[in-house]
Order: structure tokens, then sequence, then C-alpha cells
């Protein structure tokens, strides 16, 4: 059974630019289709049920506080963690980047299944994503069976995740029907939701009673108790967390919560704006090992990755408080035309474009910041008030900090643009000659139309994007200041007359 | 009231008719007009595409043109939410350069006055009725800036609904971006062109003759594809309908706003 993602794994060490791999995105309309009704889809479901809340906005004020006071303790709150999840009978383990995280879940993973065949199962978790998880259990000869119904599809199909709660939002009911089909040698599956829920269902059964080894994410860790918390919609989560004999829990460090409490919160606003469920249907909490009821062994990973850099940044930090609920990808605009693969990260979207290119030191994609029109609507939706346009244009300044540095501006021709500008606003001459001037040097390029107003079609260099779906009305003859000075002298002079 | 207009650099440069129409529709309403010579941009384009540093320079300008203005009126929702947005931090980090002491006081005292040109009337004079009269078919787009950013839910369209001889349609999904966004329309043209694409759709599906806003950001944006579509759609902002009045004997084009002659105050917007 081919089950490896040999897909080209989203890596934003690799990938291209946004606005590169978007355009060739443009060009798939079955794609795109597809993701503008699944977005519009969740976006209603979602405005519906938070409608329903009267406090709405006082819990998504309580979210970010929430966030905002455990990130500023997060130490404290992660060692309190570590000694209550000890205390009750798991193992934690700390990873300081991905490759030591990857490292750690392959040899507990080996360990756990000692001579029976090499398998994991899985449950949907973006933080494996993020450090490649299938790719290293693979290599290390373990393959890992993927029990989500959209990670299944990804898996399956050799795709990537598009989405953080709906990786496979991008595909379209007939498409996955054809990729069981294929992968699960079902030549007559039908094509009903049922059917392929079917499919799948009888697929991954035989797994879950199987496979003893489960590696899962967390959505929280509960300080306060040592516990672990996932939520999910399908059953197939409780199914890993309570059939295998050894359960592995992978978790950023920023996932950790310092009461249990506090749950009240997070579990109103995380279904709300995730899948616009008022509740998850499966809601687990675990707290270490319990002889005679599920996992007889149970480890944590904690993984920095990035984070405690994001933690440093006193702009950027509010990132940190995502609790991935992805409402910020349905909403957003730019997502809407692109889907998630244009990004070039697991972390699509708004807050891809915000987290990615922090959790890479701001190395790689740096284009992400600019993938965003700064229209507000992710800002508006995020159920823990993280003011992404803000981080955006905080993060746009950190790239041109580094585009400019020394004389590397004068190599650079946006920053030149930009520099040069500048200087004329700072000075009402200046700012005046060169609207002048640009009157003059429109002249090539405006053309009159049907009615006899001037326009230009074609621009030149980096305005060239301008042009190519829109036409830019000429420059008028007056500006707005000539009127006015010209006004206010008429006046003089009928003053005097008078 | 004495009115001191922010006209914004992009506006006195390609949109000088709109200015005009607001100076029209503020003295219409018997208010005493003022433009400080020596105003240029408030920093938006900088600040937003990140070179904050150069941004922060204009700060100081924009403060000692409208130091002790009654009011501040702009054209602009983009301009009014990045003052609103960033000055206060701007200031602060200008004050503790030690070369601006007391910047910080000045914009606390300056922002409460500055208004977006919608929000000055209904919000400030507490107006919806100015007298207008535009009887063409109109839809508005809100802009995110005025939506989001300055949240003035439904104030431009109240004042649009009482404009005598309108047809005012909503357009529909409009609170979603149109895909302008300052330098993200250079910068990824080609996902800003699609975002576009939807709203003119929107835009052609309600069948107006005018798409209105109160920025002309992104009407240029949106009018740069009606025009290229032949579509015959116009665009104007929204003080120029405002400053349209019952002149029907006098035929002047969409967007022209002529000075009438003989009189340098009379701007006949039909
Ligand atoms: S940034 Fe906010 S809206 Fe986006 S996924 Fe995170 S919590 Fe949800």
């Amino acid at each position: 059974m081919g089950l490896s993602t040999d897909g080209q794994a989203l890596d934003p060490r690799t990938a291209p630019e946004f606005q590169t791999a978007a355009r060739s995105v443009l060009n798939d309309a079955q794609l795109r289709k597809n993701v503008r009704h699944a977005t519009t889809v969740i976006q209603n479901k979602r405005a519906k049920v938070v409608g329903e809340l009267p406090d709405w906005q006082e819990l998504r004020e309580a979210g970010g506080a929430l966030r905002e006071h455990t990130m500023k303790f997060l130490d404290a709150y992660l060692e309190q963690f570590e000694a209550n999840c000890t205390r009750a009978g798991g193992v934690v383990h700390w990873a300081r980047d991905a490759a030591e995280a990857r490292e750690i879940v392959v040899r507990l993973a080996k360990e756990s299944i000692g001579d029976a065949p090499s398998e994991v199962i899985k449950i949907k978790s973006m933080t494996t994503e993020e450090i490649g998880l299938n790719a290293a259990l693979q290599e290390a000869g373990i393959t890992p069976y993927e029990t989500d119904l959209a990670e299944l599809i990804i898996q399956l199909g050799k795709d990537q995740p598009s989405h953080i709660v709906v990786p496979a939002l991008h595909k379209n009911r007939a498409q996955i029907r054809e990729i069981f089909q294929r992968e699960m040698h079902l030549p007559h599956l039908g094509e009903t939701p049922q059917d392929l829920a079917d499919a799948a269902r009888s697929f991954l059964r035989e797994k879950f009673l199987r496979v003893p080894t489960a590696v899962s994410g967390a959505n929280f860790l509960v300080a306060e108790t040592g516990g672990v918390c996932i939520v999910e919609s399908e059953g197939n989560g409780r199914m890993c967390l309570t059939l295998p004999r050894t359960l592995i829990t992978i978790a950023g460090i920023d996932k950790v919560v310092p009461r249990f409490a506090d749950l009240e919160v997070l579990l109103q606003v995380l279904p709300r704006s995730a899948t616009g469920e008022r509740m998850n249907p499966y809601n687990s909490i675990w707290t270490g090992v319990h002889p005679g009821d599920g996992p007889e062994q149970f480890h944590v990973v904690l993984m920095d990755n990035g984070r405690t850099d994001v933690l440093a940044d006193e702009h950027g930090r509010e990132t940190l408080h995502c609790i991935r609920c992805g409402a910020c990808q349905n909403a957003c605009p730019v997502y809407r035309q692109t889907g998630g693969h244009a990004y070039g990260s697991v972390y699509a979207g708004p807050i891809g474009a915000i987290l990615t290119p922090q959790l890479q030191k701001m190395e790689h994609a740096e284009s992400l910041p600019y993938a965003s029109s700064l229209c507000g609507a992710c800002y508006e939706v995020c159920p823990v008030k993280i003011n992404i346009p803000e981080v955006l244009v905080h993060l746009r300044s950190r790239v041109v900090e580094r585009k400019t540095a020394g004389l590397r501006v004068l190599t650079n021709a946006e920053a030149l643009a930009m520099k040069t500008a500048g200087s004329l606003f700072r000075s009402e001459r200046r700012f005046r000659a060169a609207q002048r001037l640009a009157r003059m040097g429109q002249g090539v390029l405006a053309r009159k139309d049907g009615s006899g107003e001037k326009w230009i079609s074609w621009l030149p260099g980096l305005l060239g994007g301008w042009t190519q779906v829109r036409d830019l009305h000429a420059l008028p003859d007056e500006t707005f200041r000539q009127w006015w000075e010209e006004r206010e002298k008429s006046k003089k002079h009928a003053g005097g007359a008078a | 009231m004495r009115v001191s207009i922010f006209i914004t650099c992009y506006n006195d440069t390609l949109f000088p008719q709109t200015g005009r129409a607001m100076v029209h529709v503020l003295e219409r309403l018997g208010h005493h007009v003022e433009f400080p010579a020596g105003q240029t941009c408030c920093g938006q384009m900088h600040y937003n595409t990140g070179y904050q540093t150069d941004a922060l320079t204009m700060l100081p300008r924009f403060v000692e043109q409208f130091r002790g203005a009654e009011a501040v009126v702009v054209p602009s929702t983009s301009c009014v939410t990045m003052m609103r947005d960033h000055y206060p931090s701007m200031a602060q980090r200008l004050e503790a350069s030690g070369k601006y002491p007391g910047i910080v006081a000045e914009v606390n005292a300056l922002l409460p006055v500055v208004f977006e040109f919608s929000e000055f009337l209904t919000k400030r004079l507490g107006l919806t009725d100015v007298g207008a009269y535009f009887p063409h078919r109109v839809t508005y787009h809100a802009s995110c800036h005025g939506l989001r950013g300055l949240g003035l839910g439904d104030g431009p369209e109240s004042l649009l609904r009482a404009v005598k001889g309108i047809d005012l349609v909503t357009l529909p999904d409009i609170e979603r971006c149109c895909g302008f966004g300052g330098t993200f329309a250079v910068k990824n043209a080609e996902v800003s062109s699609a975002m576009l694409a939807e709203k003119v759709q929107g835009v052609l599906s309600t069948g107006a003759e005018v798409c209105a806003a109160c920025d002309n950001s992104c009407l240029m944006h949106i009018e740069g594809a009606l025009h290229r579509q032949r579509t015959g759609v116009h665009t104007m902002h929204l003080a120029e309908i405002l400053a349209s009045e019952p002149e029907p004997n006098i035929a002047a084009e969409v967007r022209s706003g002529d000075v009438v002659a003989g009189d340098s105050e009379a701007v006949v917007w039909v």
C-alpha cells in the first residue's frame, strides 16, 4: 500500500516566494473553487454560533488575556506541567528544535514497537507536520498511519495539508473518492459522504485494533494538573488515546495553559471558531497513566523549534497566543484565492504569514508578511484577539531592516523608491516638484479613451503589476493645492475690489 | 466651525475633485474651511510596507501643520486608520529619541479632532441629510479601513440614503476586501487582481451606475478594472455625491467637477 507522503513537503526554507507560488495556484480553477466553497461554508457556520453568544467579545478578551498571561510566565508554567505530568506517571522530554524532536519521537516509537511490525497510528497534529515527522518515521522504517479523515486523504493522495484545521479543504468529494478508489483498491466505491466515511472507517478500524503505538499532538497542556487535552470531531483521536499501549504526544511549548478552569474559556471559543460547532464532539483530557485503563506508557515531547525567539520579540510575541482554530484562514480574502500551499508552510493564511517567518528567525519566508492586503478580517475573527495586521506590519519592518542594512539599500529598487518618496514627503517644496514632474512624465503613457479622458494602461518596472488588469486614470492637470491657492487668490482679488 | 482639511498626498495629486467636493459640502453647511499649505503625507505607505523609520519623520510635520485645529477632516479611511492606530506609538518613539519633546502630548491632543469625512458629518455634526441630489443608481464599497479600522458602520450609507433621487443598492459581500492593500496591489499583483475580479463582479451584479466609497485608493483599483473592462460603471468618492445638487439643466460628466463660469464656488456634480 502506497502510504508514503512523497509529495513535495512544505518547507519554508526551500519554498518559492508567495507571489510566485500563488501565480501557479491561481490557474487551478478547481482548487480555487473548492477553497472558496469550503471557507464560505465554515465561515457561515462560525458566524451563526458566534452570534449566539452575547458575551462573545468578552470571551475573546478573556482568551487573549489568558494567553498573554501564560506567555509572560511560560517558563514557570512549563516546569509546573512537567512536574505534574511526571507525578501522574508521564515522561516529559524537551526538544530544542525539529531535529531533536524527530529524533526523540523516533527513538520512543522504536522502543515501544520492539519486535512488532514497525507501525504507528497518528492523530492529526500540525506540530508533527511542522517537523516533517512522517518522513522521519518512514526513514527509520516505521509506517505512520494518519487516522483523521482529512489527514488520511492527504496521506493517501501524497498531498500536503493546506489548512490547519481542515487540511484537505482544497479537495472536493469527487477527488477524494478517486483517491480512495485508487489507494484502498475499491473500484466500485460510491460517491455519497456516507460511502466515503464508511470506506475510511473500515480502512482505519483494523489499524486501531492492531497497532499498539500512537503519536498525537495536543491542543492544550494543563500546568496545574499535568493533563493533556485534545478536541476532535471524528473519534479517531479517542481511539488512538485509549487503545494503544504507548502514547507519544508532541506539543509546542506554547500549548500550555495555567489551570484546568482556563479550558472553560478556550473550549468555548475554539470549536466555535474552528468548525462552527458549539462544542467538539470529542473532548479528551488525560493525565499520566492509569493501570488497567488506557496506555501503559505515556510520553510528552515539549518542543521549542523557534518559539522562544518569537517570545523574545516584544511586537511579535502575541503570535504565540494562537490556539490554531483556523478562523483567520477562513476569513482571509487572500487565502480564499490561493488556498494554503502557496504559503510554502504547513501554517498558511494569516497565522502562517506571521508564525512561519518568525519560526524561521526571519531567515526564510520573508515574502509571507507581504501576503496580505491588511484588511483586518483575521483580527476581527481571532478568538484570542491577535492583532495579526499589526504583527504583519511589524514583521515587514524586520524584513526591510535586513534588506536595507548598510549599503544594500542602493541595490534594492523598492527600498530606493521608498527612501526617495520619504524625502519628498519631508518637504512641501520637493513634494510639489514631484507632482509637477509626474504630470510631465506621464505624457508618453497617457492615452485618451472614447470619452476623451486620459488613461494609462501600461506602467514600467515595479508598477507593471498594476496595469496587468487595471487602467490608471491619468494625473489631473491641477492638484488640489493648486486649485485651493487659485481660489484663495481670486477670493482676495474679489475682496480687494469690493 | 473652523475645519482644517488634510487632503492626503494621493488625493491631492490624483483626486483633486474629491477635495473640491469636500470643501463644497463643508462650506454649504456653513463651516469655515482651511488648508494648511505645508501638509504632505500621513506616512501610511511607508509604515505599512515596513519603512517605519521613514514614516516616523512625517509625524512632526503633521503636528506642526494642524496644531490648534478645531477639526481636521480627511477624505481617506486608510489614512485616518493609520493615524489612529500608529501615531500614538510613533510619537512615543519620537519623544524617546529626545529630538521632539512634547510630541506625545501634542499627538494625544490632536487625534481626537481628526475625522474621516463621512465620520465628521455623521458623528461629529450628527447629520445624515446634507442637502444633496443625485438621481442615479449607486452602490457603496465599505472599504476595510472604514469598516474594521474606523468602525464607520452604517454611517456612510446613512448619508447616501438621505441623498435625494438616489437609488442605493447594497453591494454583495460588502465586508470583503477589494484587494487593493497599498503596495500589496503591486507586490502581489495576481492575487490582488483575483480579489478585484470578485469585487467587480459584485459591483456589476448591482446594476449600479456608480460605485462610491470613502476611500479613493480602493476606488482607483476598482475603477481601473471597470475602465479596462469597458463596463461603463464609474467610481466616485462619497464627498462628490454629497456635493451634487439639483441643477438638472447643467449637464456635466460624472467626476468632472468643473468650475461653473463666473462663480468660482459653485461646483456642480451631476
Ligand atoms: S491566529 Fe487567531 S484566528 Fe488564526 S488560527 Fe490562531 S487563534 Fe485562530
